[in-house]
């Protein structure tokens, strides 16, 4: 264990900190705003990972398929909104997780008559491929330094848009008001068929970037809506800054925890008791730390209302 | 009975109590007015403990119960009834005070009998139905009450609890004349036997039930005194009744 | 006679004379069918407690159910095969983890309680997944089934049939004297109107983390019962998809209800049963048609039987 190693896993743990923040900036955005609890947030995370494999795979463009896989989540998501998530604003939080409950079920079982039940796997354009050396020495792959910096970049835009745009202001003071702003003539619905939109298309983003790194198949919305909703709670609902700390917490977290707990522990106790108890805890350290900050605040770090 | 001191609740800028002092001593109607805006809710909030006061104590029966919530004060005798009818909606009239009985009865850690047919609580709650005059109202369902069946179940709740102290907020909200009357009637009733805070609008009501009058300004307490006192203070006069009052 | 002891009377006899109506007409599949709608019955009870009547969307109770066959399981790859200590473990066990994370998720509420009871119900299925001594993610066979010291052979299906529905119609009927006893009637109170149960001086803090830890227990006994149903563990008991199929009986049967889990998990699985003989990718028909029933059909079937 050295600490070029420990760097890499850092850098690996930001990167799927970033990659988390993708899909809990959209989600917290639609709890705090529209009051909806939305579980399918996975199912648009794996639609948007499909539609890039099956762009590139039909045009034999990478970045075509990237552009299919955002604008296709963005419609996929809008239209949803329009469909199963009108009836539900105003109803109550346990109709809406029913529901989109049943809509997990459905996009899962919907993608594997499409492409079947086994994993795709996506090849990377050359540009993309490849290692850069740090400066500790060792490398690291090209495309997941890609994966982090624009998730950054995301987030630097979304911090502008809901500060420094008009939008943002509308939907901060949709947050707020909902009926005065519409009271003002600005148009709810199709403010919220936005908000829900664009969350979707950010969790397709991260949906097409996970693509290379993780295994793409039905299902793999729901592994990380998990990990989505701790960070939520952690951060806070409705709040973008809390989604992005909690993001980078919960990410770096649990990468390092899975990379070091085992060997951190064999140190102090015997291999095989290390075997067994590294990775179940390296697998709970995220709740547990959820337990510890929901203990200390019930509303997470950074409360929006 | 009741002794509050310098009690401070502040909303970001907005200082809603301002070092309040106030008593009620035992078996004395001890009501609160004030404008609009003045901090009554919030006052009510801090007596009831539904809000932590900033700064002060409150001292209830002897005891300090600044630190206790809600309903460790509930079941030291301290009732309270809502400004807005908060009754349970999908019970009936009878099951509504039942469930007051049932809270003041100790814990409720009763897994087997039938708490709808226990006769511990079903008697104590129809006298009380009774007495507020909803005796023939037992068994329908709250959410079918008229508004102003609402606010006696309210007070029968309060009631219910073999309080030593009624906080009474606004009981006569969005009466009509008969019924207010009949209130006001009942209230007297209840006069000599509990000590009353209660908060009104309707200064009929107020000055008719009354042992003492406290006005509160801004978060302020401006004074406290009999009612006549308080009728013809310069202060009061100015800051609520309107400069020609 | 009322409706609902009709209902009761109906739904008891039917049930009792399934086994040797199946056997005698060739198909014993049914029996197997039956026995497990019953098992997810209890489950679907106790959730229906604290949800339809205590208002507490837990959206983790599939993990007590994990918990329950694991304990089974894990005590028997020990050589603990007695029911007689198994099963208490298992309750037990649920019970003790229902306390310790009822105690953390009951002071929050609505959108955090949902979110934080499935994060700890996943906690416990990566668990059970990490775990590779006992299978990991395939789960592992049951070395045998619980030994009652010769009182009862949970190998014979009828026997273990009969078994299951005498537990299922006493857990129905003890919750259902439970729901209307005095700390029923607060449970439910703090439903309807919370502050108002403060006001007169209910604390529903400690009468909704008793709830919580009884339905963790009562669920922890179904999950034993379904271990020797299938004589098989996996981690995927506890996860969230078996969290949401409990959750969609307690609806569809009618919260607040003592037959709706019951009706509900009868209907689900069977309807499961239909679509799965359809196709193999009957979750595309599935979905759908529990999201128009959420939209549209919100009383549930035990309305209909005012039971």
């Amino acid at each position: 264990m050295t600490w070029a190693l420990v760097f890499e896993q850092l850098l690996n743990g930001l990167q799927y900190g970033v990659m988390l923040f993708l899909m809990a900036a959209g989600l917290t955005l639609v709890l705090g705003i529209m009051n909806l609890v939305n579980l399918a947030h996975g199912a648009l995370y794996m639609v948007g990972a499909y539609l890039a494999v099956a762009g590139t795979q039909w045009t034999g463009s990478y970045l075509a398929g990237v552009a299919l896989g955002f604008a296709g989540t963005l419609l996929v998501g809008m239209a949803l909104e329009v469909i199963t998530m009108r009836p539900l604003y105003g109803r109550d939080h346990l109709d809406q997780v029913l529901v989109t409950f049943g809509l997990i079920l459905f996009f899962n079982e919907l993608v594997a008559i499409i492409w079947g039940r086994g994993s795709l796997y996506t090849s990377l354009p050359s540009w993309l491929q490849g290692h850069i050396d740090l400066f500790t020495g060792s490398r690291y792959p090209v495309y997941r330094m890609v994966v982090l910096a624009v998730g950054l970049a995301v987030a630097v835009l979304l911090w502008y848009v809901v500060t420094r745009t008009r939008l943002g202001m509308l939907i901060r003071a949709g947050a707020a008001n909902r009926t005065m702003v519409a009271a003002l003539g600005v148009n709810i619905r199709l403010l919220y068929t936005v908000v829900f939109g664009f969350g979707a298309a950010l969790a397709g983003l991260a949906g097409l970037m996970a693509g290379p790194i993780y295994a793409v198949q039905p299902g793999m919305g729901e592994l990380i809506l998990i990990q989505v909703f701790v960070v939520i709670v952690i951060g806070g609902i409705g709040s973008i800054r809390g989604a992005l700390v909690g993001a980078i917490i919960v990410g770096v977290v649990d990468t390092l925890g899975r990379a070091f707990l085992r060997p951190v522990l064999a140190t102090a106790i015997s291999a095989t008791a290390a075997d067994a108890a590294g990775p179940a805890l390296a697998s709970m350290l995220i709740y547990l730390l959820m337990a510890v900050v929901l203990a200390l605040k019930p509303a997470g770090l950074f409360q929006s209302r | 009975m009741l002794e509050v001191r310098g009690l401070t609740k502040s909303f970001g800028a907005l200082r809603a109590s301002d070092a309040i002092d106030f008593e009620v001593r035992e078996g004395e109607t001890h009501a609160v007015i004030g404008p609009n805006g003045a901090g009554k809710t919030t006052f009510i909030g801090q007596l009831a403990g539904d809000l932590r006061p900033d700064a002060g104590r409150i001292v209830f029966a002897s005891e300090d119960i600044t630190a206790l919530p809600a309903p460790r004060r509930a079941r030291k005798g301290l009732a309270r009834s809502f400004q807005i009818t908060s009754v349970y909606q999908d019970f009936t009239a009878l099951e509504n005070v039942m469930l007051a009985v049932q809270a003041q009865a100790g814990h409720s850690f009763r897994f087997w009998r039938d708490a709808r047919r226990d006769g511990e609580l079903i008697a104590p709650a129809k006298r009380i139905l009774e007495d507020v005059g909803l005796g023939e109202r037992g068994d329908v369902l709250a959410a079918s009450m008229s508004h102003g069946e609402h606010r006696q179940l309210e007070i029968a709740m309060a009631l219910a609890l073999r309080p030593r102290l009624l906080l009474l907020d606004e009981p006569m909200a969005g009466m009509g004349i008969e019924d207010s009357r009949r209130m006001i009637d009942f209230l007297g009733k209840l006069k000599r036997r509990y000590s009353i805070v209660l908060v009104e609008h309707d200064m009929d009501a107020v000055f008719r039930l009354a042992d003492r009058i406290s006005v509160l300004v801004y978060g302020r307490l401006i004074a406290t005194g009999e009612p006549e006192a308080i009728r013809a203070h310069p202060d009061v006069r100015t800051a609520y009744l309107g400069e020609d009052a | 006679m009322k409706r609902g002891a009709l209902f009761w009377i109906v739904v008891t006899v039917a049930l009792t004379v399934l086994p040797p109506i199946a056997g005698a007409l060739g198909q014993p599949f049914y029996i197997d069918l039956v026995r497990r709608m019953m098992i997810l019955a209890i489950a679907a009870t106790s959730l229906n407690f604290i949800l339809g009547y205590g208002g507490m969307v837990s959206f983790g109770h599939a993990a007590y159910l994990g918990l329950g066959a694991y304990s089974v399981g894990i005590l028997g790859f020990y050589g603990i095969t007695s029911g007689w200590l198994q099963w208490p473990v298992a309750i037990g066990a649920s019970a003790l983890v229902a306390l310790a994370i009822g105690a953390v998720s009951i002071r929050t509420s609505g959108v955090y309680f949902i979110m934080i009871t499935l994060a700890f119900a996943q906690m416990l299925y990566y668990l059970g997944i990490s775990l590779e001594v006992f299978g990991g993610d395939d789960g592992m066979r049951l070395r045998s089934r619980s030994q009652f010291s010769g009182l009862i052979d949970l190998g014979d299906a009828v026997s273990f049939y009969y078994l299951c529905l005498v537990l299922m119609l006493v857990i129905i009927f003890a919750t259902h004297r439970m729901v209307n006893s005095r700390f029923g009637m607060v449970i439910r109170a703090a439903k309807s109107n919370e502050a108002r149960s403060r006001a007169i001086g209910f604390s529903p803090y400690r009468y909704r983390l008793t709830a919580f830890v009884i339905a963790g227990a009562i669920c922890g006994l179904a999950g034993a019962l379904y271990a020797n149903h299938t004589n098989y563990i996996t981690p995927g008991l506890a996860s969230w998809v078996q969290s949401g199929d409990l959750m969609f009986m307690v609806i569809l049967g009618g919260m607040a209800s003592a037959a709706g889990p019951m009706l509900g998990a009868f209907v689900l699985l069977i309807a499961e049963e239909i679509l799965k003989g359809w196709t193999e990718h009957w979750q595309v028909i599935l979905g759908p048609l529990l999201v128009l029933s959420v939209i549209f059909f919100k009383r549930g079937l035990a309305g209909i039987f005012h039971a």
